[in-house]
């Protein structure tokens, strides 16, 4: 090991979408020496992707509209294991950090007034529920990822971070105090492999949709940061919580917006009908994303769904006509005749619910530091180790994300961690440099792939992952399907150790991170099936035939699961927000 | 079955660049060019290209497709394939590293140059600052660009001069921060571009509008910067 290159850096950023790039913007800003090293050119990240907008109570569609109403309903879409004083950070701070985007030039659609234009999105309210729907979306069309994430990737620049492209993570570096002190990495372009030490490693990796079958995610959303955090050791939290989006393109997975809906879109089944009002006779088809996916699959189950298979529902926008459509949602009409051959001004969108968004991941608090459980049972800081966005837990989305949480998400707490991360620094951060055996034991894995020698290939290896997944581990759970999963993952893993990598050049070499990627992959996988299987009950997108009902007595906890045990454990929710009363649990209904 | 022939280099183990022919079962299916090279990928591990989004936002997988540049991902092979063959290059005018991955560099250096952020010296107000509908429609068809440099790529005058010249997408941002009603730094922005190459070397040959896949007007915003610089009288 003593002939490999090292580099040092204040803090090291994995991950250059939203979170990764907001953290950076605030340490570059604060001259801290920061790199952001991202596995593909920033703004090829999955941001990138994210349509709709960024949900924030700045009062522009409504000038009364206030955080509280914003965090309630946060907290009653995540189905009450959100915790209180995360989302009460994350609304009350959320305008703060909206408008610091648009000062930074994003592209903001507009009302008449110059102000920011906001559409509703699922799950809105005002007055705590009791003043209708809310319109709290503030979007650029339907591209707002698309100019939020080319906004912070501009002020990075303009910043002078450092950025480490198409580099790849490979493992955490610990030390022998168990502290994180930076990682493993390889350059992409040469294949080089690099120890970068770092006073705080933050996680911004995003989320881990491919271990789905079918997903709305981009191809390189495997959950890198996850598998890191679980090889090194560390528990995950509620990783059983999985989206399912209710409009991923039939056949293709694309997302089509929640915004086509907020503008007046709606779900029908085979016989035409509006099926929604069925199921939430006064959100209709803007109840939250679980409670709407779930409502699809009953109409397909039961005999109306729509096409040659009655496996899908269709989205109709046509009476929204042509100019609302190219005005508000010129993406969507895009991607529609593009991977779903149809014209949504003139047809029908064929939907299904698609897998797209990881609600857990690694536990921390408001400021990104990642939580472990102390020997005392009690939380413990993870020394070095930071995580935000999709990849983190704080959390802020409980059981169900709302849409447009996710990018405020991205934005808050990627500030947060940002401005600690400097506090940090300033204060004197010290921790034990990693010792040769501590960065070879980083090594490991990437020594075992570049040394296979026969063995089964990855993308065999990686369907048949994704297919366990789809299979037993969807919109609708029970116990012995669970159990089937669970087991074929425990198979799975054995062959994945063994399996191979035959290329084994270094320029450029797209299978060794792809064997890199499946890695990860299978660690998201069976962190998600061991943690599903333990939580007995339904609960926002966890949803059981065999426990039907929420069951507040044994589980309004978060699940907490331990990758060394492959055991499950409850952590406490937390119910004290600082500045407001706290939300009680109540039935949830729309 | 398909007839795919592809661009082919390893710089560790080729001296120099080679066409491959692949045959490719796509089971008479209007798949997305980005899955027959994925199928071409199970077929040769080493094959190498990149990817993300797979929906046209990313910009990753900019390529040639039978001599015309676009992202693989979006473009269909009836679209595309003439004749049962398809021919895949990587964009031309960059340095290959590796099969279809190119070297970016240059074409983000001329990105960095242009200053592609807003600059405004006035002191930020308490919420956001307000903007007419009417001028957020200025950024309409300019904002929209994901890097993916198929339209600088596509260019004569960038081949010939990409260290001079802002090319296409690099114009494209500076016009949509030129145009922005919040943004201060007109005259500095228009001030860094008088000279024969940044803007003038564009020759209105609109191969970047041909071939830009979210089918934006770099050759307009062209227009429009070198009309600005005619009228600020330099």
């Amino acid at each position: 090991m003593s002939n490999m290159r090292s580099l040092s850096f204040d803090a090291i950023i994995i991950g250059g979408g939203g979170a990764g790039l907001r953290a950076a913007l605030e340490l570059a800003k604060s001259g801290k020496k920061t790199a952001v090293l991202s596995k593909v050119f920033p703004t090829r990240s999955h941001t990138v992707s994210a349509q709709g907008g960024i949900t924030c109570a700045i009062a522009s569609a409504d000038p009364n509209d206030d955080w509280r109403w914003h965090m309630y309903d946060t907290v009653k879409g995540g189905d009450y294991i959100a915790d209180q004083d995360a989302a009460e950070y994350m609304c009350s701070e959320g305008p703060k950090a909206v408008f610091e985007l648009e000062h930074m030039g994003l592209p903001f659609s507009r009302f008449d007034n110059g102000r920011i234009y906001q559409r509703p999105f699922g799950g809105q309210s005002k007055d705590f529920g009791a003043g209708g729907q809310a319109a709290r979306t503030c979007a650029a069309a339907d591209r707002t990822g698309h100019a939020l994430l080319h906004t912070l990737y501009q002020n990075n620049l303009k910043n002078n971070t450092t950025f480490l492209n198409e580099w790849y993570a490979v493992d955490l570096v610990k030390n022998a105090n168990g502290d994180v002190v930076g990682c493993i990495a390889m350059d992409i372009e040469t294949g080089e492999v690099v120890h970068v030490k770092s006073k705080a490693t933050v996680l911004a990796t995003g989320g881990s949709g491919r271990i789905y079958a079918s997903t709305t995610n981009a191809l390189i959303n495997t959950g890198d940061g996850i598998g890191m955090a679980l090889r090194a050791g560390f528990p995950m939290q509620d990783m059983e919580m999985w989206q399912f989006h209710p409009t991923g393109i039939y056949g293709a997975g694309t997302l089509v917006t929640e915004g086509c809906r907020g503008e007046g879109g709606y779900l029908v089944n085979k016989d035409g009908e509006r099926f929604m009002e069925r199921y939430a006779p006064n959100a209709k088809d803007l109840a939250g994303r679980d409670v709407v996916a779930r409502s699809m699959v009953m109409e397909i189950l039961e005999g109306r769904g729509c096409g040659e298979n009655g496996d899908h529902v269709y989205l109709k926008l046509d009476h929204l006509g042509e100019e609302v459509l190219g005005k508000r949602l010129p993406g969507i009409v895009e991607l529609s005749k593009t991977f779903a051959h149809v014209d949504p001004a003139k047809e029908p969108i064929p939907v299904v619910p698609t897998c797209h968004y990881m609600m857990g991941g690694v536990p921390t608090n408001v400021h990104g530091q990642a939580i472990m459980r102390g020997e005392d049972g009690k939380d413990q800081i993870v020394n070095g180790l930071f995580a935000c966005g999709e990849a983190a837990c704080v959390s802020v989305h409980g059981a169900n994300r709302l849409g447009g949480n996710s990018l405020l998400d991205l934005v808050v707490f990627g500030r947060a961690a940002g401005m600690f991360i400097e506090g940090a620094l300033n204060e004197g951060i010290d921790y034990l440099e990693a010792s040769e055996s501590d960065v070879e034991s980083a090594m490991k894995r990437i020594t075992r792939w570049n040394e296979s020698e026969g063995g089964e290939t990855v993308p065999e290896l990686k369907r048949e992952l994704q297919g366990i997944m789809q299979n037993s581990f969807g919109v609708f759970r029970e116990e012995e399907n669970m159990q089937k999963g669970v087991k074929q993952l425990a198979e799975l893993r054995g062959r994945i150790a063994n399996a191979h990598l035959p290329d084994k050049s270094n320029a450029f070499n797209t299978a060794r991170v792809e064997a890199l990627e499946l890695d990860n992959l299978m660690e998201v996988a069976e962190a998600t099936a061991i943690a599903a299987l333990e939580r007995k009950e339904s609960r926002g997108a966890h949803s059981r035939y065999d426990y039907p009902d929420r069951d507040d007595v044994n589980w309004l906890k978060h699940s907490l699961y331990f990758p060394t045990e492959k055991k499950v454990g409850k952590r406490d929710v937390n119910f004290a927000p600082k500045t407001v009363d706290m939300f009680e649990p109540k039935v949830r209904t729309y | 079955m398909l007839q795919v022939s592809i661009y082919r280099y390893n710089p560790e183990t080729d001296s120099a660049p080679y066409m491959q022919e692949f045959q490719v079962d796509t089971q008479g299916r209007d798949v997305m060019v980005l899955d027959v090279l994925h199928m071409m990928k199970e077929q040769d591990n080493g094959l190498a290209y990149r990817r993300s989004c797979r929906e046209g936002v990313c910009g990753s997988d900019g390529m040639n497709m039978n001599g015309k540049n676009g992202l693989a991902c979006i473009t269909p092979l009836s679209e595309v394939v003439k004749n049962g063959k398809l021919t895949l290059r990587p964009l031309p005018g960059l340095p290959v590293i590796r099969d279809l991955v190119v070297d970016m560099g240059l074409f983000y250096q001329q990105y960095e140059r242009i200053q592609p952020y807003l600059q405004n010296d006035e002191p930020a107000p308490a919420i956001e600052r307000l903007q007419s509908p009417e001028d957020r429609d200025k950024l309409d068809g300019l904002y929209e660009c994901i890097l993916c440099a198929c339209c600088s790529t596509s260019c004569p005058s960038f081949w010939w001069n990409p260290d001079k010249f802002v090319g296409p997408a690099g114009l494209l941002q500076s016009y949509r921060f030129l145009v922005d009603s919040r943004d201060t730094a007109t005259q500095e922005r228009l001030a860094e571009l008088e000279d024969p190459f940044s803007v003038f070397r564009c020759r209105g040959i609109m191969n970047c509008v041909a071939v830009c896949p979210k089918g934006l007007n770099p050759t307009r915003a062209i227009g429009k910067i070198r009309e600005m610089l005619l009228a600020s009288g330099t």
